[in-house]
């Protein structure tokens, strides 16, 4: 009976343990280097050296930055909600990770291969919009709530279009389950027949991450650091984790949907000898790259800017391209499933 | 049921156990954190100055609006996912029906727009 309990329950439970395990932990370590690859390309971007004191090569920096940061007092401003003030970092570096729970790192290793994948990762990046407005609401200070307001509503409006740009890739793969969705490139990665939708989903994404150059909600020059400017120590540190945890995701998703997740570019020589995994990291860090580069290049935009581009560019633009790609797709009988 | 808790439970798990990572982060740094207290640190951040008011003031009113409109715009999504998948199954007639819907939606759009309410001056 136990023996039968054990083999029902105890050892998937503790395999399911085990997996998430393993991904937590290289995802935190990637995070965490992040932090140090970001400011060693914009320093060579730049012609500075960047960080290189700490270890060889500065290596050891992310690993004394989390030292430092665990070392400082936490502070809880007195007219501050303290409820809902220690809940938002929570909720921002919690959903941040439970994403991967649905991304096929490669062909056979994803946690849960619900068939609702993207529906699922959709939702979970429309609920992180709490996580910023819980903090600036909680904060009881004027920088942080006008960053929060700046913040959700460029998120939002910002992902009209990337839902848009998700249904035009659900017409060509007919399935909403990522490995399928990767399958379905296994002749021609979507960015190709897709260009335009694959540059605009990589701009939303960048809008939807506030990295730069829509870092709106943390202008320094106006409202100093937007919705986390009240937060220290580790509260501080969760909401940084979560930005950057949010852009290794959206890498990741940018692959999955365009550029065929862990699949080589074809399958002839050069490209086999590295695995499936390899493929999709090396993607992933490509498309990382990318944010750094635009980072470095273009200067911030206007609020007004931001929106007009949003609601009067890309939704537009990605509304129509839904209406040819599924006319194409019809009239040539192309379509999937 | 099974076929759920096979696919659903994993993320459950890894809810949990994400909230219990970041209540231990916090829990860790308050346990070695080097505390001073004041009661300067404890006032809202406003560049040096006295806070002189409540910081849950009035704000613009396009805000909110932007949020009406993404409940619009979302709720078409959410509308045109199950439509994007069944498109083999439902046929031109589908297709034509759901250009129908678009172009009412665009009208509405078009309206929008000439009104002034994506404007951000």
């Amino acid at each position: 009976m136990l023996t039968e309990l054990w083999n029902h329950y105890g050892w998937p439970l503790l395999e399911i343990i085990g997996k998430i395990v393993a991904l937590i932990i290289p995802l935190v370590i990637a995070v965490a280097y992040l932090t140090y690859v970001e400011r060693r390309v914009i320093a060579a971007m730049q012609l500075r050296r960047g960080p290189n004191v700490a270890g060889p090569f500065g290596l050891l920096l992310p690993i004394a930055d989390t030292f430092k940061l665990i070392r400082k007092e936490t502070i809880i401003p007195t007219r501050a909600n303290p409820v809902i003030f220690i809940l938002a970092p929570i909720v921002t570096f919690s959903l941040s990770l439970v994403a991967w729970a649905v991304i096929p790192i490669g062909p056979d290793f994803v946690i849960a291969d619900i068939n609702v994948g993207i529906l699922y990762l959709f939702a979970i990046s429309s609920l992180s919009v709490y996580g910023i407005i819980m903090a600036g609401w909680a904060s009881n200070s004027k920088y942080a709530f006008l960053g929060a307001l700046r913040s959700a509503a460029q998120m939002v409006s910002y992902e009209v279009s990337m839902g848009l740009i998700i249904v035009s890739v659900l017409l060509c793969t007919g399935s909403m389950n990522l490995r399928d969705i990767v399958m379905a490139q296994e002749h021609l990665w979507f960015a190709i027949p897709l260009f335009p939708m694959f540059v605009i989903f990589f701009i939303s994404a960048l809008a939807e991450t506030n990295r730069a150059p829509f870092d709106l909600p943390e202008a320094e020059a106006e409202i100093v650091s937007g919705y986390n400017v009240e937060y220290s120590s580790m509260t501080f540190a969760l909401f940084f984790f979560g930005e950057y945890a949010n852009m290794i995701l959206m890498s990741a998703l940018t692959t999955i949907l365009f550029l065929g997740g862990w699949l080589p570019p074809a399958q002839i020589e050069p490209f086999i000898w590295i695995s499936g995994f390899g493929w999709f990291v090396l993607k992933i860090c490509f498309m990382l790259f990318l944010f750094l580069w635009v980072r470095a290049s273009f200067p911030r935009y206007r609020y007004d800017q931001l929106m007009r581009l949003g609601w009067k560019v890309f939704l537009p633009l990605s509304l129509a391209w839904v209406v040819l790609t599924a006319g194409v797709l019809i009239s040539f009988d192309l379509l999937p499933g | 049921m099974d076929y759920l808790l096979k696919d659903y439970l994993p993320i459950l798990i890894f809810f949990g156990m994400t909230i219990a990572l970041s209540g231990f982060i916090m829990i860790l740094s308050r346990l070695l954190e080097t505390r001073k207290p004041d009661p300067e640190k404890l006032s809202p951040y406003e560049c040096g100055f006295e806070a002189f008011s409540n910081a849950r003031m009035k704000f613009d009113v396009r805000f909110y609006l932007v949020a009406i409109l993404l409940i619009i715009f979302d709720l078409e999504i959410a509308f045109l996912f199950p439509w994007a998948l069944s498109l083999k199954g439902i046929g031109l007639f589908g297709f034509f029906s759901m250009l129908g819907f678009l172009a009412i939606l665009t009208i509405g759009f078009i309206y929008e727009w000439k009104k002034g309410a994506l404007e951000w001056e």
